[in-house]
């Protein structure tokens, strides 16, 4: 046999570089990494550093011109009761529709991981696939439809004889208003709507890693279902229902499109930042209005990360 | 002993649930052939297709129609490239900084869309770049990279890293195992992510306010109609063709994925 | 011909401060059905990755043929492999997973099909061509794997505990279809296995893998038999590995002893013959015979009866009792 085990002999075109690249596998981590880096390292993180360093510069209040020096007075003025009011109501309604989002997600996570099979399963999934996916917009004009003063839902109460009931609840204050489509409660149910679907799936994967023989074990040992619900299905389920929390309160936290459409005129963080960035000019006080669901997101992370919530996302 | 039947009261409340997320659209479906033009009236006073026709004949809807094909395409394009990249590196060996890089490309996405809007629009403004077809992109590419990213990074898990070997041990260089190896076991996610990128970048709203100058996107142009209704019956009419344009690329992604990768929908 | 088919000359493979492989020498002669046999993460597989190429040595050298493989990329090696996981493309059909290494060659459609069959028919496949890996047994992708890595008619073919996957039926009978083709074929086979018994029955040498370096290399008689360290007679034998005090007792100056199971008799402790003291804390019956676990002053040891010997209840006090010639004796530590 002459034939030579090894093609020493250097190879040129494609091959020549596989060669190189081959001894060299750190290159190629490099030349993958590249472009991606660059472009979200430059495009994205380089805007948004961009972004916080204005939080630090502050506007002359008579000139309205920003002063790029740095400053913390900027931070300071997001705690005027104006401001401040907005931060809370901002969270304080992020949290209500998480827990909302919550409840009403997990008995169709539970049925979906455990009692669906085949087809059904299936259908399920494309259930909550398809509103997940549906355009934003559109649902959130579904919702203008829906709680128009002449749109089904005041209609629906009229035929069952409840306006009273309806114009009892709206004359609660806070939560009330003239009608649905201009009070906090339309608000509430728009978001709840729109970010629902993005609780069910997390709430349903961390279900789906719960074997049955585990439920099986529970019973077993003499916990009866309301037992092995409490103390087995509903701990395991947690990291799913907190990895759900992060996008419920996230997009809340963030949005400026619903409130403006459906609701009072009191404002979020969304429409605070839109507005001081847009007419008002006044881009450090948006900046620090910015970073305020930063600062909240970072600390829910952390939370989120000690109970290990990222397997379930 | 493990029962397969659901208890009623579970029955009850997911589909309750399921029909809550369903039903609003529907009712899009129903306004889109009503007869009222001036105010959200139900029910219906009578049914009619004339609002298509007006619709079809709408220059501005289709101009913004025609913006959002063409942004979604191009930033798909982007996102393929960059979101099929990273996660080839990421999944290919451990090197250090491998969490920042994944937090990096999550990190468009879970921080609230206002966020990266604003960010880019003070970067234009700082950069001195006027707004324009290629801003919307930049700003689409970004937030659409982890889409592919996670769609792929789940097929590269799943594709045992001794093929490319067996590959290589075969005769094949690197470029050939890529086309003969890699390529085919990674196609339907890459087919499955670029559809829901698409789909991602086609509904986007918040980021695209701040970073389109004067030009309507579709979204956009709904948005518009949202704040300051003109033509109701227009608007309805647009908002069913999207709800049903939007179907396609979902059930599609769906169906490529099916069986494999968990939920491909992930960390929209 | 007396170049060795594969040489290894002071090879190392670090990872950070991790020494997969540690100063590996090493010749593989041509023809030679070479077993690599040691428990997980003793460096066994890590060799057999540096002789296919995907891996590179951090110090040493290897050469194939006599030829150095440093800077050569597996696909300019004819040295081909079977995966533990057999590595099917599992969107090509059987066929074309057999043929890959001709196409990649270039060869055309027609010709490489039919060089494809003559392998699937050299494996006993003839006529699967047409199926999908995921419609395959385990035994029988481990033949797709066998004949697609010996299309390419490598000079050394690499097995990478090529049987682990197979139930114990299936496992013995490749074992014998193995070492046939091995012969029909004479090239040679590297062998990687955690399994002393695989390894001792098919190799025509062994070498045996401790924490990135090989401890012996031998016939499998010689390492079964004639180990040379405590770690090879306690891994490939399941020898009882004599502690120092006991050894001293024995045989003075030596420092370890090892004697196997099987050779290993029990006497009524009540009937005064001199032997060394020991309590039965467990029996087990394994058919042909029964394993006696013993315990030694605190040491424990495992004693192999065979069929017919008397069997003594747990706690009864026993005399240990072996030929000298049975006794192993070893004088590294």
């Amino acid at each position: 046999m002459s034939e030579h085990v090894l093609e020493t002999e250097r190879s040129g075109g494609l091959r020549g570089i596989s060669d190189v690249l081959w001894r060299n596998p750190r290159l190629v981590i490099f030349l993958l990494l590249a472009p991606p880096a660059l472009w979200l390292g430059i495009v994205y993180l380089g805007s948004l550093f961009a972004l916080l360093a204005q939080s630090f510069y502050s506007i002359d209040e008579f000139s309205g011109l920003i002063q790029y020096e740095f400053t913390l007075k900027t931070y300071g003025e997001l705690f005027t009761p104006a401001n401040f009011d907005i931060i809370v109501r901002t969270v304080v309604m992020s949290a209500s529709v998480t827990i909302a989002a919550a409840i009403i997600a997990f008995p169709i996570a539970y049925f979906a991981a455990r009692y669906a099979k085949g087809k059904w399963k299936a259908l399920f999934y494309i259930g909550v696939m398809l509103p997940l996916w549906s355009s934003y917009l559109v649902k959130v004009y579904s919702w203008k439809l829906i709680l128009a003063k002449e749109g089904i839902l005041n209609w629906l109460f009229e035929t069952l004889h409840l306006s009273w009931l309806l114009n009892a609840y709206l004359s609660i204050p806070v939560i009330g208003g003239n009608s649905l489509s201009v009070s906090a409660t339309g608000t509430f149910l728009v978001f709840l709507y729109v970010w629902l679907p993005f609780m069910v799936l997390p709430i349903q994967a961390s279900l789906e890693r719960v074997p049955p023989s585990m439920l099986e074990a529970s019973g077993d040992l003499g916990a009866s279902p309301q037992q092995t619900f409490r103390h087995v299905l509903l701990p395991l389920a947690l990291p799913g229902v907190i990895a759900g929390s992060i996008f419920t309160f996230s997009l809340t936290l963030g949005d400026y499109i619903i409130p403006q459409i459906v609701g009072t005129s009191r404002r979020f963080i969304g429409q605070a930042v839109y507005a001081y960035q847009g007419t008002a000019g006044n881009i450090p006080l948006a900046a620090a209005f910015a970073v305020v669901p930063i600062v909240i997101m970072a600390f829910y992370l952390w939370v989120a990360k000690r109970k290990g919530a990222f397997d379930a996302l | 002993m493990r029962s397969d039947r659901a208890p009623l009261g579970l029955k009850i409340a997911a589909g309750a649930g399921l029909a809550f997320m369903h039903l609003p659209i529907v009712l899009i479906f129903v306004y889109a052939f009503t007869t009222e033009d001036k105010s959200y009236q139900w029910p219906p006073p009578g049914l009619t297709l004339k609002w298509f026709g007006v619709t079809w004949n709408r220059p501005d809807v289709w101009e913004a129609l025609s913006l959002s094909l063409r942004v979604a395409a191009i930033s798909t394009a982007i996102a393929l490239v960059l979101g099929t990249l990273c996660a080839a590196a990421v999944s290919r060996t451990k090197f250090f900084g491998r969490e920042a890089i994944s937090l990096m490309v999550i990190l468009p996405i879970a921080l609230p869309g206002i966020i990266t809007g604003i960010s880019l629009r003070s970067a234009f403004n700082l950069a001195d770049i006027p707004f324009s077809f290629w801003t919307i992109v930049l700003g689409h590419a970004t937030f659409c990279v982890v889409v592919v990213y996670n769609n792929a990074v789940a097929r590269f898990r799943r594709t045992s890293g001794s093929l490319v070997e067996a590959s290589m041990d075969l005769g094949a260089d690197g470029f050939q195992t890529f086309r003969h190896v890699i390529l085919p076991n990674i196609a339907t996610a890459l087919l499955a992510g670029g559809m829901l990128a698409f789909a991602l970048s086609f509904d986007e709203v918040i980021v695209t306010t701040f970073t389109a100058g004067q030009q309507q996107t579709l979204p956009i142009w709904m948005l518009e109609e949202l704040v300051r209704p003109r033509e109701r019956p227009v608007t309805n009419v647009v908002a069913m063709m999207v709800a049903l344009v939007t179907l396609l690329p979902i059930l599609g992604a769906y169906y490529l994925t099916r069986g494999t990768d968990t939920v491909a929908g992930q960390g929209k | 011909m007396n170049t060795a088919a594969v040489r290894f000359k002071g090879v190392s493979r670090h990872y950070g401060s991790v020494r997969a492989v540690d100063e590996v020498d090493l010749s593989i002669a041509e023809g030679e059905f070479f077993a690599m046999l040691g428990p997980s993460g003793s460096g066994k597989t890590t060799c057999l990755r540096l002789i296919a190429g995907f891996d590179q040595p951090t110090a040493g050298e290897i050469t194939i043929f006599g030829e150095d493989t440093r800077g050569v990329p597996p696909y300019k090696r004819h040295v081909n492999t079977v995966f533990q996981d057999y590595a099917l493309f599992p969107h090509m059909n059987v066929l074309d997973n057999v043929a890959y290494g001709l196409m990649i060659a270039g060869m055309p459609k027609a010709e490489r099909h039919k060089r494809a069959e003559g392998a699937l028919e050299l494996v006993a496949l003839p006529g699967f061509g047409g199926r999908k890996p995921s419609e395959l047994s385990g035994g029988q992708r481990q033949r797709v794997a066998l004949a697609r890595a010996l299309i390419n008619e490598p000079r050394v073919l690499l097995l990478d505990e090529p049987l682990g996957a197979l139930d114990l039926k299936l496992r013995e009978q490749m074992q014998q279809e193995l070492k046939d083709l091995q012969r029909k074929l004479g090239i040679t086979f590297i062998f990687v296995t955690h399994d002393q018994g695989e390894a001792l029955s098919m190799a025509d040498r062994v070498a045996v893998f401790n924490d990135g370096k090989i401890v012996q290399i031998g016939k499998p008689e010689d390492v079964y038999y004639r180990p040379e360290v405590p770690f090879v007679a306690d891994f490939v034998g399941s020898s009882n590995v004599l502690p120092p005090h006991v050894v001293e007792k024995i045989a003075g100056k030596w420092t370890h002893a090892s004697v196997r199971p099987e050779a290993v008799s029990l006497v009524d402790a009540g009937l005064g013959v001199d032997g060394l003291h020991a309590t039965v804390h467990s029996t087990a019956f394994l058919g042909t015979a029964t394993r006696v676990s013993l315990d030694l002053d605190g040491f424990s040891m495992v004693a192999l009866l065979p069929k017919g010997t008397r069997i003594p209840e747990t706690g009864e006090q026993v005399h240990v009792k072996w030929s000298p010639e049975d006794l192993h004796l070893m004088d590294t530590a």
